[in-house]
C-alpha cells in the first residue's frame, strides 16, 4: 500500500499527540531525563535558556548539533530545537539531524528581517510563536503546523503570554459578527489568504494546536494558559531555573493536566520551593516578543 | 451507552468527537469516579511515556485494569496500544500489561519517517495516520490480528481489549470507533 509522508495531517497531528501536555526547555541530556521523567511530553534542546540568553546578550543561534543528538539519544518523547527567525539553513540542519520539531524562535537572534522560514519547503513540521491572530495566520499559511503565544521568555513573567492568549480568543470570536466583505477586507489587511479566515471562523479557534510559552513559571501559571484555552504549555527557564526543577516540573505537568481542578492544583503548588528569577517586562531593554512580524 | 476516553493527554478531543459522531454519551476520564458505568474506554495516542507515569501517579491505572477486568472494553490508539501491551521493547513504560503483544516504540523512526497510507480493517479500507507509531512485532495465543500493513500487525484484540498502532481519531472515517462501540455492546 502506498504511503504518504510528511503531509499537513502528519506535521499537525504530532503537534495533536502533545496536547494537554508540557515541553521543557533543556540544555543538556541530563536535564532531558528529569524533564522526561518528570512527564514532559516532549523537550526543547537549547544551549542557553531564555533567562540566560537575556542576561548574556549577544547573538543567540541554533544550538550545536552534538548537544541536540546527545538529547535525542537520551529519551523517547519527541526532541524539539530553535533556529532563528528566517535562518532557513539552521533549520535544514535540524531537520538533517532528524529533529522531531523546529520552533522558528523570537527567544533567538532574527537572522532575516523580512522574511521568515518557507515552513511549507520542510519535510520536518514547525512550532512558530505568535501576539495575535494575524501573525499566527501568516505562519500557518507560511507552513507552520503549530502556534504557541510568544509571552516574554526568560521573564518568569506570564502577562504577556495572557495578552497574546487573550488576543488571539477575542480576535477568533470577532470574526464570527464579520460579513463576507469585513472578512475580506480582514484577511487583505492581515496579508493572509481569505480561505484562512473563513476556517478559523468556521472552526471557533486555530486550525492547528496552540500552547502557551513565555513566562510560565509556576503550575498555577501552566493551569491558568490552559483555563485560557491553550491546548498545552511550554515551559522555558521555569523549571531549570528554580531551586528544586525535578519537583518544579512534575507539578507543573500534573497541575496542566488538571488545570481545572483547584484542590490538585493546590496541592501540586506545596512547598515547591523558589520560582526562578523573575522580570518586570516594563524594565525590559529587550523584548523579544517585538521580535517577527 | 457510555464511553470514556482517557484524558491525560494527547487526541483526547478528537476521540471524543469521533464517538459523538455516532452518538453515544462520551466521558472525560480524568479521576478512578469517571470509570463508573462506562461500557468501554479508549487510550488516545499521545506520548506513552508520559501518560503512564501519570496513570500511575494519579492511581488511575489499577482502577482502569480492575474495571477491564470487570468486562469493561478498552481501546488503545498509538500511545494506548503500548500502554496495554505487555512486553514493550525501546524504553521502560509504567503500563497496564493487559495483552499479551510485544510492542516496539517509534519502530519506524522520527517524525520524519511518519506516514499515512489505507489499511484493510472489518473488510474496509480505511484511511490510517502512523505518527512516531510503534509496531506489534508478534501477539501470544488467543489473540486475534485484526489488521495488517504489508505483513506487520497493526491491530489486533483479545476479549474486549483492543490495541491499534495507528490514529482512526485523526480521520473521518468512524468504521473502527464504530466497531469498538459494538465491541463494547457485546
Amino acid at each position: 500500500m502506498e504511503r504518504d509522508q510528511n503531509t499537513l495531517k502528519l506535521k499537525k497531528g504530532l503537534a495533536q499527540m502533545l496536547k494537554g501536555g508540557v515541553i521543557m526547555d533543556v540544555v543538556n541530556p541530563e536535564q532531558a531525563r528529569i524533564a522526561e521523567e518528570a512527564g514532559a511530553c516532549a523537550v526543547m534542546a537549547l544551549e542557553r535558556v531564555p533567562s540566560d540568553i537575556r542576561r548574556d546578550g549577544g547573538v543567540a543561534r541554533m544550538s550545536d548539533p552534538q548537544m541536540i543528538k546527545g538529547i535525542m539519544e537520551v529519551v523517547t518523547i519527541p526532541v524539539m530545537a530553535k533556529v532563528r527567525i528566517g535562518h532557513f539553513v539552521e533549520a535544514q540542519i535540524l531537520q538533517f539531524l532528524g529533529t522531531d520539531y523546529i520552533d522558528e524562535s523570537e527567544v533567538l537572534t532574527p537572522a532575516d528581517e523580512q522574511y521568515h522560514v518557507d515552513k511549507s519547503k520542510f519535510e520536518v513540521p514547525f512550532v512558530c510563536g505568535a501576539r495575535n491572530l494575524g501573525e499566527a495566520l501568516r505562519r500557518i499559511a507560511e507552513g507552520a503546523a503549530m502556534i504557541r503565544t510568544k509571552g516574554e521568555a526568560g521573564t518568569g513573567n506570564v502577562v504577556e503570554a495572557v495578552r497574546h492568549m487573550r488576543t488571539m480568543t477575542e480576535e477568533i470570536a470577532a470574526l464570527k459578527e464579520m460579513n463576507e466583505n469585513q472578512l475580506a477586507d480582514y484577511a487583505k489587511e492581515q496579508r493572509v489568504a481569505l480561505e484562512l479566515v473563513k476556517e478559523v471562523k468556521e472552526l471557533e479557534r486555530l486550525p492547528v494546536v496552540n500552547f502557551a510559552a513565555g513566562g510560565i513559571a509556576t503550575p498555577a501559571d501552566a493551569a491558568l494558559m490552559m483555563q485560557l484555552g491553550c491546548d498545552g504549555v511550554f515551559v522555558g527557564s521555569g523549571i531549570f531555573k528554580s531551586s528544586d526543577p525535578a519537583g518544579r516540573a512534575k507539578a507543573i505537568v500534573e497541575a496542566t493536566m488538571h488545570y481545572n481542578d483547584p484542590a490538585i492544583l493546590a496541592k501540586v503548588s506545596e512547598g515547591l520551593g523558589e520560582a526562578m528569577q523573575s522580570l518586570e517586562i516594563k524594565d525590559l531593554e529587550n523584548k523579544f516578543a517585538d521580535r517577527g512580524w | 451507552m457510555k464511553i470514556g476516553v482517557l484524558d491525560i493527554q494527547g487526541s483526547v478531543d478528537e476521540h471524543i468527537i469521533s464517538l459523538k459522531k455516532l452518538g453515544v454519551h462520551v466521558v472525560r476520564v480524568k479521576k478512578p469516579e469517571d470509570l463508573e458505568g462506562l461500557k468501554g474506554l479508549i487510550i488516545p495516542g499521545g506520548e506513552s511515556t508520559t501518560i503512564g507515569k501519570l496513570l500511575k501517579r494519579f492511581g488511575l491505572g489499577e482502577e482502569i485494569a480492575k474495571k477491564v477486568q470487570d468486562g469493561m472494553a478498552i481501546w488503545g490508539t498509538c500511545a494506548g496500544a503500548i500502554l496495554l501491551a505487555n512486553q514493550v521493547i525501546g524504553g521502560e513504560v509504567d503500563g497496564l500489561n493487559l495483552i499479551d503483544a510485544k510492542v516496539q516504540r517509534n519502530a519506524y523512526g522520527r517524525q520524519i519517517d511518519s506516514f499515512e497510507t489505507k489499511i484493510e480493517f472489518a473488510n474496509t479500507k480505511i484511511p490510517a495516520v502512523f505518527i512516531r507509531a510503534p509496531k506489534i512485532l508478534n501477539v501470544g495465543d488467543g489473540v486475534e490480528i485484526l489488521s495488517k500493513l504489508d505483513g506487520e500487525i497493526v491491530a489486533a484484540k483479545k476479549d474486549k481489549i483492543v490495541i491499534s498502532t495507528f490514529h482512526p481519531e485523526l480521520t473521518d472515517s468512524t468504521v473502527f470507533h464504530q466497531w469498538f462501540l459494538e465491541l463494547c455492546e457485546q
